[in-house]
């Protein structure tokens, strides 16, 4: 068994037999302490195994169910610290078991920020029950009342006497109790907690990681495995007309080639079709692929091309098809105003790019199915195999690989499906690879949207109008064809619009779907808080006010809203307004907090410019202040960015820190360089040279305060991403007197 | 036949000379810690040194290779305790990981040849490695850590 490691200074110069005493410390030790081990799988053959999250062997070991994808947002870390805290246990001595795909974990869709939203009690609750049966077998073995001992450091310790016992000794007894009651279980209270709420815990598997011992879904290896590259419709649903089979099998290590079932939309998450090439390794798929020269048949989707789009986009916001959330009469409030706004917003279609493509492996024998994937979604991967092979669910066994970065792209598992129909076909292990240019031209895209808002200013100076109309086309049509209108995303920045304005109509536009529309990183709020904070920040300058003040007046008095009380829908991420309630005071705390990082209002020097922006989502708040500058060149850089988040209780501070750090350049570079085109149906960027992110030249320091709160934990792998463009074109605002409306900026050369 | 030393061991290659040292590396030879992102030279995930020197495997053919060393992340240390390693991990600098194999393999050159690189000089050397999940900073931060670690490993 491994022990923790210590990573300070002095843990490293002693592993290297250096003494550091002799040594000039020039830099602070590292803040990082401990070094958890996902340690090999005990060997244990008795277990406690109390709830499908925890199983304790009779070797002491504590083994944890991480039942979620890890991908970058630290899940495999912050579950086995919710667990352990409520269990007692060692950190040293836990073993972190990544979850099939079942049912019996509950959703493991890890999307819409809510691994720890949804399980930070469950899995609380898990631990504790374990604990609790440790406690009482303990007690029996003393005689004691169980209210005499604690479970600590993987040891039930009787207080009075000291006398100890290892949850390993304990394993044959506790496996015979009765779980306790739900409504008898009793969770540590807040100030006891060991792991949850402290910064100084390491990534589970930061070591190998550093060493390149991992394993991603690109890195699954089994016997006799081929390596397949397919060619798929670069207009959606394109059928095949022609390849060539015979010039890609000449190309040496080219094994066989498959052509896949032709899509039949809704594209839901079905293979896209296309010829698969077969190869021994996946150059020879590649140039195999190179080969095949398909010729595909037309599709109505062809007549998608960004520009003309853009225009029929904006015309769906002159002609809104359904008003989503009403309040007063905004018609007469905007002819009674003294002063009427108008801006219009467009953020193009974007796409993920997590570093990793999709890969999935799948081996078809005996009527099961074994599959590994870097998937979000192990269950919808089995169902959606299930369903187009026939194999029933309870035969695939999905596996979820480290992922290489999702955002919202492995949450579609049409490449698992791939594999799988792949493996079946041909009876081998097949490993389906997607290249940087199959991710980008043939993904589930973030809609491209277009934004019109107005907002009247009466006679005392009050915003007393504000109406905000929307095209982009709907995540629905993925699922059901010629859906045209969005449908949940209207709750994801729209319809919640917090500000305290007395006439407000939200509404939204026709828009048909040319590609598949899926759901990428923070979602529709990506536009919506583009387009709302961008407006509240020109009615600031309107109104000759601070923008910081202006924004604190225009959310107004401390309320909790209810939209319904304004014909509004709101779907709140799924959650109660009781447990999760719109609190404008939280809004308001985190600007203000935001506002002192960065020392709101001091002299700037020339050039420079701060901007703010707040957004509230996946139940959480986010305030940033951005500081920018202008130079001779009329460039612009990002200097720093100031980052408050209320996600309620912080489970794992460290990783909510890391998590803000990489919203605000997933932000950044959507706000300066990402953007798609499509030319007849085909999208024209293919690689990191034209669909361009953020780079090291390009990153502001960020600097982030986490509220201290008790409320139940909320959203963190998102809610960073939508103040990000806003604050930023606010700050630009700020600092030259230009209003930039339409992303990226790159286009309008101030990068 | 190329013969591919790799990590200071050597591996006969029967295929196709003109395969990207990437795909050799992955899929013959089995050493799957470095990444494919691009294919294309865009992203850094494939950086491997040769003789040293950081290269994108991704677009290297083996047959440019010949008699040169291969160091991959797998070769770097023998239980990840190069500096540059150790400094990953202290400031749990990785978010999904996947990028970080060449992360590091392009930090690793950079203080090779300047052992105290500023904030400038990092900007410059790595910014043909991108991280989507934007750890940018943190690994800033590392590398100024490892670089200090170095210092007084070889100080001492």
């Amino acid at each position: 068994m491994k022990k923790i490691e210590n990573v300070s200074r002095r843990g490293f110069l002693k592993k290297l037999g250096i003494s550091s005493t002799a040594l000039v410390l020039g830099v602070q030790l590292p803040s990082m302490l401990t070094i958890p081990k996902a340690l090999a799988g005990s060997l244990a053959t008795d277990k406690f195994a109390p709830n499908v999250y925890v199983q304790i062997g009779t070797d002491n070991i504590v083994s944890i169910v991480v039942h979620r994808s890890e991908m970058g947002q630290g899940i495999r870390t912050s579950i086995p610290m919710i667990v352990a805290d409520e269990l007692g246990a060692d950190w040293e001595k836990i073993d972190i078991v990544q979850g099939l795909g079942d049912k019996k974990y509950g959703s493991q869709n890890t999307d819409g920020s809510r691994s720890v939203r949804r399980f930070y009690q469950p899995l609380r609750e898990a631990g504790a029950s374990a604990r609790m049966m440790l406690q009482q077998a303990a007690a029996n073995r003393w005689h004691v009342d169980v209210s005499e001992t604690k479970a600590d450091n993987n040891f039930i310790i009787h207080e009075t006497s000291g006398r100890q016992l290892s949850f390993g000794s304990l394993v044959p007894a506790a496996s015979k109790m009765a779980l306790p009651e739900a409504s008898a279980l009793i969770l540590k209270a807040k100030q006891d907690f060991k792991f949850i709420g402290k910064s100084d815990v390491a990534l589970v598997d930061g070591e190998k990681i550093a060493t390149g011992a991992t394993v991603f879904g690109f890195d699954v290896e089994l016997d006799n495995m081929q390596y397949a590259v397919i060619a798929r419709p670069p207009v959606l649903a394109a059928k095949v007309k022609s390849f060539n089979a015979d010039a890609a099998k000449a190309i040496n290590g080219v094994v066989d080639i498959v052509q896949l079932a032709d899509l039949e939309e809704p594209a839901v998450f079905k293979p896209l079709g296309g010829v698969a090439v077969i190869a021994t390794n996946t150059w020879a798929a590649i140039k195999g692929r190179e080969a095949l020269d398909v010729q595909w048949h037309e599709s109505e989707h062809q007549v998608y091309n960004s520009d003309t789009y853009k225009e029929a986009l904006a015309k769906g916001c002159d002609n809104p098809a359904k008003v989503l959330r009403s309040k007063g009469d905004v018609a007469k409030a905007l002819s009674d105003a003294k002063q009427v706004l108008k801006a219009s917003y467009y953020v193009p279609e974007l796409i993920h790019v997590p570093m990793e493509p999709p890969a999935a492996t799948a081996h078809y024998h005996d009527g099961i199915f074994d599959i590994w994937a870097c998937t979000q979604t192990p269950q919808s991967a089995q169902g959606t195999v299930a369903q187009i092979t026939g194999v029933a669910a309870e035969n695939i066994n999905v596996n979820v690989t480290l992922l290489g970065g999702g955002f919202g792209r492995k949450s579609k598992p049409d490449f698992v499906v791939e594999a799988a129909i792949l493996s079946k076909q041909l009876n081998v292990p097949i490993k389906v690879l997607w290249t940087r240019e199959d991710e980008i031209r043939n993904g589930y895209y973030h809609a491209a949207s277009y934004q019109k808002l107005a907002a009247g200013i009466d006679e005392r100076g009050q915003v007393s109008a504000w109406q905000h109309h929307v095209a982009e086309p709907p995540i629905g049509a993925t699922f059901s064809k010629g859906a045209d209108l969005i449908g949940s995303e209207a709750s994801l920045g729209l319809i919640d619009m917090p500000y305290d304005i007395a006439n407000v109509r939200c509404a939204i536009g026709k828009a048909p779907a040319h590609t598949r529309i899926g759901w990428m990183r923070s979602v529709t709020n990506i536009n919506h808080a583009f387009a709302v904070c961008s407006f509240a920040d020109e009615l600031a300058n309107a109104k000759h006010q601070d923008s910081k003040a202006h924004l604190l007046t225009l959310i107004g008095k401390d309320r909790k809203i209810d939209f319904s009380t304004e014909n509004a829908e709101y779907s709140n991420y799924g959650e109660t307004l009781d447990k999760f309630p719109v609190e404008t005071a939280r809004m308001k705390a985190v600007i203000e907090k935001a506002s002192d990082m960065a020392k709101w209002g001091r002299k700037l020097p020339k050039g420079h410019g701060l901007g703010i922006a707040m957004h509230r989502s996946f139940v959480s708040y986010v305030a940033c202040v951005v500081e920018v500058s202008e130079n001779s060149d009329g460039k612009i850089k990002v200097h720093d960015v100031w980052m408050a988040v209320d996600c309620g209780l912080a489970v794992n501070p460290e990783r909510i820190r890391s998590q803000m750090e990489g919203a605000a350049i997933f932000g950044l570079s959507l706000t300066f360089f990402s953007e798609l085109t499509a030319n007849n149906g085909v999208i024209e960027q293919s690689n990191f040279d034209g669909y361009q992110i953020a780079r090291y030249s390009d990153a502001p320091t960020t600097h982030v305060e986490i509220i201290a709160s008790d409320a139940a934990p909320g959203g963190v792998g998102e809610p960073g991403v939508p103040p990000i463009a806003p604050a930023i074109c606010n700050a630009i605002f700020n600092a030259t007197g230009k209003r930039y409306r339409e992303l990226p900026l790159k286009q309008y050369g101030i990068v | 036949m190329i013969t591919l030393t790799v990590n200071g061991k050597a591996h006969q290659f029967n295929d196709d000379g003109e395969m990207p040292l990437l795909w050799a590396l992955r899929d013959v030879l089995k050493y799957s810690g470095t990444k494919y992102g691009c294919g294309k030279g865009l992203c850094g995930a494939c950086t491997v040194h040769v003789d040293g020197q950081p290269i994108r495997s991704c677009i290297t053919p083996v047959s440019a290779i010949a008699e040169q060393k291969i160091t991959t992340i797998e070769g770097l240390s023998e239980q990840g305790e190069h500096p540059v390693q150790q400094a990953w991990q202290s400031l749990n600098v990785p978010q999904c990981g996947y990028c970080q194999s060449g992360q590091i393999m392009s930090a690793v050159a950079l203080l090779d040849r300047n052992a105290k690189p500023n904030d400038q000089d990092i900007d410059l050397a790595m910014s043909g490695n991108i991280c989507r999940c934007g750890t940018y900073q943190r690994i800033k931060k590392a590398i100024h850590l490892a670089a200090d670690l170095a210092t007084e490993v070889k100080g001492s």
